[in-house]
C-alpha cells in the first residue's frame, strides 16, 4: 500500500488550496485526454514576483490531484522563477514513494500546468 | 466445459508466484498468455528448422515452408474458409486492417463516397478510414450505439445508401464485450447495397467462439495471434478471392512477384502478392500450434467457459459499491470483456491498488476514445477472460475492488 500512504490520499481526500480565485494574474488548464486526468491552477502574484495566492481545481486520478494538492501547499510564498526550476525530482519527492514511468505522468501533469501559468504571465 | 485446472498448467506463467502471489492475469483482450506446445513449436522453428521460405532446395528450407503453409491451412480451416489462398499472414490485425484501406479502399473509394464505421469501433478500424478519408474525400458516418451498448440494425436503413461503399465493424468490442450479429448485418446491408464491401474486425472473436466466414458472408476478416494464444507480430487478413484478386499491392518486394525485369515486375497471385519480403516464420508456425490448441479445446466450449466466468463477474460485480458496468448485462451478447467505472476512485487508481495483488486489468480508453467519449467518461477500468480464467481469478479481483473501496471511502 507504498503508493497510496495516508499523506497522499489525505491530499486526495482533502485537497488543499482546491477552489478559484477572484481576481488571478494567470489561469492555465490542461489535462490528460485519453485517462481523464485534468488541473487547472490559478495563481496570484506580488510585486517581488511571489505566488501569494494559489488555486487548483480539476478532476483525475489520486496521484494527480494529490499532487496537485501537494505542490500549491510548496510554492505558496516562492518566488516564480524558483518554481520554474522544480522538476520531477521535487515532484517524486514530495510523493514520497517510487513511480512507475506511466504514474509519473499524473504526477507530472500538475507541475506542468503551473509552469505553464507562470510562463503566461510574463506575455 | 474446460478443464481450466488442465489448461492452467500449459501456462507456465500462471504457476510462477510474483513476490510470493499468484498471476491473476484479467488482460486477455490486450494479449494471451501462451502455453507450452506453441512455444515449444515456435522455439523447434528456431532450434530444428531455421530456414527461410520458398528459397531454398535443401531439406530444412522445404520443412519451413510446408510448416509456414501448414499454418495457412490451419488457419482457414479454423474459420471455415475452404480456400487457403485467402488467407493473407500480416503483422497484426491493425496492419491487416491498414492493408484493405490502402490496397483495396483507395482504389475502390472516390470521392463523395461514404464509409460508415461503429462507434465502439478500435482506434486500428476508425482512425484508417478516418485519415485516408480526409485525404480522399470520403464522407465518414457513425453508427451509434444504444444506452446497453448494442447497435440497432434499424439504424441501416439510414445509413446504407447508394453512395455507401463500405461498412467495417467488430464482431465483439474490446470494451463492452457485444456481440455484434454479424450475418444479419451483412444481410441488411447487401440487401440495401449489394455493392457494399462489409469488412469485420474479428480480433476479439476468432479467439473466444467459433466464427466461420462462410456463413458470415463478409467481403474481408481481420484477426490478431497474439490475441489467440499465439505469438506477436502475426496477424491475418481473409479476404474474398475475387477481391485479393482485383487489389493492387500493399508492400513490393522479394516474395510477392513471380518475375522481375528492368521495366516491368510480374507480381505472384494471392495470397503472396500481399507477403513482401521475409515474414515472421516463427510466428506464423507458432500461430498454427495455437490454432491446434484451441481446436483441441473447441470453440464452443471456449465460449461457454468464458460465458459461465462473465455471469459470475457480473453477479459478484453487484456487491460493489459505486460502481457502473458498460455494455450488454445480457451474457447472451456479451463476450468476455467487462470494462466498469467506480464513483469513488479513479480507472488508474483502481488498476494500481489491484496490482498490488498481482491482478491485472487494464485502465484508460482501452484504444477506443471516440466510444468513451460519446458514453462521456474518459476512462474505464477493464477486465477481460480467457481459458486459463478461473473463478478463483475472479474472487481474488473481487476482493481487490473491496480493497480499493475501504482505500478511498
Amino acid at each position: 500500500m507504498d503508493l497510496y500512504r495516508e499523506v497522499i490520499l489525505d491530499h486526495y481526500k482533502n485537497p488543499r488550496n482546491f477552489g478559484h480565485l477572484e481576481k488571478p494574474d494567470s489561469v492555465t488548464e490542461e489535462g490528460n485526454v485519453t485517462c481523464g486526468d485534468r488541473i487547472v491552477m490559478e495563481i496570484q502574484v506580488n510585486k517581488k514576483n511571489e505566488i501569494n495566492n494559489i488555486r487548483f481545481s480539476g478532476e483525475g486520478c489520486a496521484i494527480s490531484q494529490a499532487s496537485a494538492s501537494m505542490i500549491t501547499e510548496t510554492v505558496l510564498g516562492k518566488n516564480t522563477e524558483d518554481v520554474l526550476k522544480l522538476s520531477s525530482k521535487d515532484v517524486l519527492e514530495l510523493i514520497g514513494t517510487q513511480l512507475t514511468p506511466s504514474r509519473m505522468k499524473c504526477a507530472m501533469l500538475p507541475l506542468e500546468v503551473l509552469h505553464k501559468t507562470i510562463l503566461a504571465l510574463k506575455r | 466445459m474446460l478443464n481450466e485446472q488442465k489448461i492452467r498448467k500449459d501456462f507456465e506463467i500462471l504457476n510462477q508466484p510474483i513476490n510470493g502471489k499468484p498471476l491473476v492475469y484479467l488482460d486477455s483482450t490486450a494479449t494471451s498468455l501462451k502455453p507450452a506446445a506453441v512455444l515449444a513449436k515456435l522455439n523447434d522453428y528456431y532450434t530444428k528448422y531455421t530456414a527461410n521460405i520458398f528459397r531454398g532446395i535443401y531439406k530444412i528450407s522445404e520443412e519451413a515452408t510446408a510448416e509456414y503453409e501448414n499454418s495457412r491451412k490451419k488457419v482457414a480451416a479454423f474459420i471455415g474458409c475452404t480456400n487457403p489462398e485467402e488467407i493473407v499472414f500480416t503483422r497484426n490485425a491493425s496492419e491487416s486492417l491498414n492493408l484493405i484501406a490502402y490496397s483495396w479502399g483507395l482504389s475502390a473509394l472516390s470521392a463523395g463516397d461514404h464509409v460508415v464505421v461503429s462507434i465502439m469501433e478500435h482506434h486500428s478500424n476508425f482512425v484508417p478510414w478516418q485519415q485516408l478519408g480526409k485525404d480522399r474525400g470520403w464522407v465518414m458516418d457513425i453508427w451509434r450505439t444504444n444506452a446497453e451498448g448494442e447497435l440497432d440494425l434499424a439504424n441501416l436503413d439510414k445509413l446504407i445508401t447508394r453512395k455507401t461503399k463500405l461498412l467495417t465493424i467488430t464482431a465483439v468490442s474490446n470494451v463492452l464485450g457485444t456481440i455484434n450479429p454479424i450475418e444479419k448485418i451483412v444481410q441488411k446491408v447487401k440487401s440495401l447495397n449489394s455493392h457494399c464491401i462489409v469488412v469485420v474486425d474479428a480480433a476479439q472473436a476468432v479467439p473466444h467462439m467459433s466464427v466461420d466466414v462462410s456463413q458470415w458472408g463478409a467481403d474481408f476478416v481481420v484477426f490478431s495471434s497474439h490475441k489467440m494464444l499465439g505469438p506477436t507480430g502475426t496477424g491475418v487478413l481473409w479476404g474474398r478471392y475475387d477481391l485479393l484478386d482485383q487489389m493492387r499491392p500493399y508492400n513490393y518486394g522479394g516474395e510477392m512477384i513471380a518475375e522481375v525485369y528492368e521495366d516491368r515486375t510480374v507480381f505472384k497471385a494471392p495470397p503472396h502478392k500481399f507477403e513482401a519480403g521475409t515474414p515472421h516464420i516463427a510466428g506464423v508456425i507458432g500461430l498454427g500450434a495455437a490454432v491446434d490448441y484451441l481446436s483441441g479445446l473447441g470453440m464452443d466450449a471456449v465460449r461457454a467457459h468464458e460465458k459461465d466466468i462473465v455471469e459470475y463477474t457480473l453477479e459478484k460485480l453487484h456487491e460493489i459499491n459505486g460502481i457502473t458496468v458498460y455494455g450488454p448485462k445480457n451474457t447472451d451478447n456479451k463476450g468476455g470483456v467487462v470494462a466498469f467505472t467506480l464513483r469513488y476512485a479513479h480507472a488508474h487508481d483502481v488498476a494500481q491498488i489491484l496490482d498490488e495483488d498481482n491482478v491485472c486489468i487494464r485502465s484508460g480508453n482501452h484504444c477506443a476514445m471516440p466510444l468513451h467519449v460519446y458514453m462521456g467518461v474518459a476512462a474505464t477500468a477493464r477486465a477481460s477472460f480467457y481459458v486459463y480464467t478461473s473463478k478463483a481469478d475472479i474472487d481474488l479481483f473481487i476482493q481487490g475492488l473491496h480493497k480499493v473501496q475501504s482505500v478511498f471511502t
